[in-house]
């Protein structure tokens, strides 16, 4: 048989649904996979071998009653870990979470477990998503299995990794400033940020929950789309969750697939395709989007002027809301405790607990979020980032009346080696230039991979409209028809 | 100048319960200096008549049935609690000796 790590999802469960293969060995063959590489690719903060041997047995139990199997049952999958998980360890990658089983699922992870999935473990990733590099996880950071000594993006780098080290088929990810789209466009595999309010925040512990989106992961755009249809719609536990039904993203990943554009608009955005991106990426971007004209799309330069305003707009928006979501860790419900000795008061053992618990970057934003919010500051700040995002809504729906999506390069560079950007936070930052406009209007965004600069991976991006997610899954699709997917290094010891 | 002041952090970082060492002070005034300092020229944009967005997909009124639903039991709600007594979260003082 050939290697089922090797296989995309959809191959596996087909696999598994015709009997050819058991869900049990397509779970030891990944769990196998994770023993031999993980060690030096770290993806996973937690390898739940256990919990997947038997979620597999059920499936295959299932089948041998033979009861109806959906599209992906049998099929591993890795979660982030800021996704709870019922007595599983959920760490967000913080000290402060260390050893904290939640007692309860996430709704997508519910949602992953009725659909016959079998989870692996929970991926590495900045502390609380706050990252780019996964260089702020309190474990240490995943290395991309196209070069081990480079970054593998952020903050999802882990579940992106996981993908590329042929770990996992599927993973999810979320995407709160481009950290599902920055991993996927430097590890060389697709992933899918939906519409805000898409796929339910229940249970994700929170960051920035005016923009937090659960997405994601494949090393295809088909498979991408059966996950996203396996974890999206409505959820009365998040009040933010839009009561529609889904679009059919993976009837749209197949129209995709056929290769044939005609009649599709695309929009290229003005401001994202010139300076500030390095010279490879935007050869790379630049060939595919020729690739997507002989399709038969049609491509139209869109000048979208306040988007260049998106990332100070973000880095108020999303460090204020931290800051408030951030004050439940006061080591009292779950978590760390530090300093209780009997002396001192709550306030001071609060303090103790936060500033050992917390990393660097998460302690800088929580500052730089209470910044923004306090009197004297709020209007220039908060207040008027709250208006720009206004004003980067407007220019998406003025650019979606004449064009049916936007594309861009999913990131300004391809994957930078291990420090080269922790000194000044601001650089590090800049990596999600191209996918936070997104994040601010609430619409779907996809990162497919469009070729090498280098010899690493390079993403390109497709933005919809709000609730339009089976578009960007359309154009990602026809994209990879014409360039192929990518093959990453085998890692062969 | 610099946008924020190594005491103004300090400030921010007694209200944001972070009993940051000095060592931090130090390494965090200069950073957040830089952030601020290239996120400040979102000043730059005319938006006094523009209306703040605080949520992408604006959803008014809610309902949901009321129906009463299985929650957490109060051992659930407790096992990740560093500390516990008698069935409820235990914390330090919160007020001094001779409050």
């Amino acid at each position: 048989m050939t290697d089922v790590t090797r296989m995309t999802a959809a191959q596996v469960a087909g696999l598994i649904s015709s009997g050819d293969a058991s869900a049990v060995e397509v779970a030891t063959a990944h769990l196998d996979r994770i023993a031999a590489v993980d060690e030096r690719v770290h993806a996973f903060l937690h390898v739940d071998r256990d919990g997947a041997l038997a979620a597999a047995r059920a499936v295959d139990e299932k089948r041998a009653q033979g009861e109806e199997l959906g599209p992906l049952a049998g099929v591993p999958v890795a979660v982030k870990d800021v996704i709870a998980t019922r007595g599983i360890p959920t760490t967000a990658a913080s000290k402060i979470l260390e050893g904290w089983k939640p007692p309860y699922d996430a709704t997508v992870v519910e949602r992953l477990r009725a659909a016959g999935t079998v989870m692996l473990g929970k991926t590495n990733m900045d502390e609380f998503a706050m990252g780019s590099s996964t260089e702020y996880s309190a474990y240490g950071p995943t290395n991309n299995p196209w070069d081990l000594g480079r970054i593998p993006g952020g903050s999802g780098g882990g579940s992106a990794a996981s993908l590329a080290a042929y770990e996992a088929p599927l993973a999810i990810g979320t995407d709160t400033g481009g950290s599902i789209r920055q991993p996927g466009a430097v590890t060389g595999t697709v992933g899918a940020k939906p519409t805000y309010g898409g796929t339910s925040r229940y249970g994700l512990i929170a960051f920035s929950s005016s923009l937090d989106t659960p997405g994601p992961c494949a090393r295809n755009v088909e498979d991408a789309a059966l996950l996203h249809s396996v974890i999206a719609g409505h959820d009365v536990r998040d009040s933010t969750s839009i009561p529609q039904p889904v679009p059919d993203v993976v009837a749209a990943a197949r129209l995709g697939a056929t290769g044939d554009l005609t009649g599709v608009k695309l929009g290229l955005v003005k401001e994202f395709a010139g300076e500030g991106a390095e010279p490879g990426v935007l050869a790379a971007f630049r060939e595919s989007v020729e690739a997507l004209v002989k399709l038969g799309a049609e491509v139209v330069e869109v000048s979208c002027p306040h988007f260049e305003y998106a990332l100070p707009a973000y880095y108020l928006i999303a460090p204020s809301e931290a800051s408030s979501n951030l004050a439940r860790f006061d080591g009292v419900r779950y978590g760390l405790r530090v300093g209780d000795d009997g002396n001192r008061s709550l306030e001071e053992v609060m303090s103790l607990t936060r500033d050992a618990g917390f990393g660097p970057e998460v302690k800088r934003r929580i500052i730089l979020g209470t910044y923004a919010l306090s009197s004297g500051y709020y209007d220039a700040y908060y207040g008027q980032a709250q208006k720009v995002r206004t004003l980067i809504t407007r220019d998406f729906t003025t650019a979606f009346e004449s064009v049916d999506v936007l594309i861009s390069p999913t990131t300004p560079f391809v994957a930078f080696p291990f420090g080269s950007r922790t000194s000044d936070p601001y650089q590090m930052y800049l990596a999600d230039l191209y996918t936070i406009p997104t994040n601010l209007y609430g619409g779907p965004a996809i990162s497919v991979p469009c070729g090498l600069s280098e010899g690493l991976p390079v993403g390109f991006q497709v933005m919809a409209p709000t609730m339009a997610d089976d578009r960007m899954y359309r154009v990602a699709a026809a994209l990879e028809s014409a360039v192929g997917t990518l093959t990453p290094p085998t890692l062969e010891a | 100048m610099a946008a924020i002041s190594r005491e103004e952090v300090a400030h921010l970082a007694r209200l944001s319960r972070l009993a940051v060492t000095e060592q931090e002070l130090d390494q965090f005034a200069g950073q957040l200096d830089v952030i601020l300092q290239s996120v400040a020229r979102i000043g730059d944009v005319a938006a006094d008549d523009i209306p703040p967005t605080s949520h992408s997909v604006p959803l008014t009124n809610i309902y949901r049935d009321d129906v009463v639903t299985p929650c957490l039991t109060q051992e659930e709600a407790l096992s990740g609690a560093p500390d516990s007594a008698e069935g409820r979260f235990r914390v330090p003082r919160i007020l001094d000796e001779e409050d």
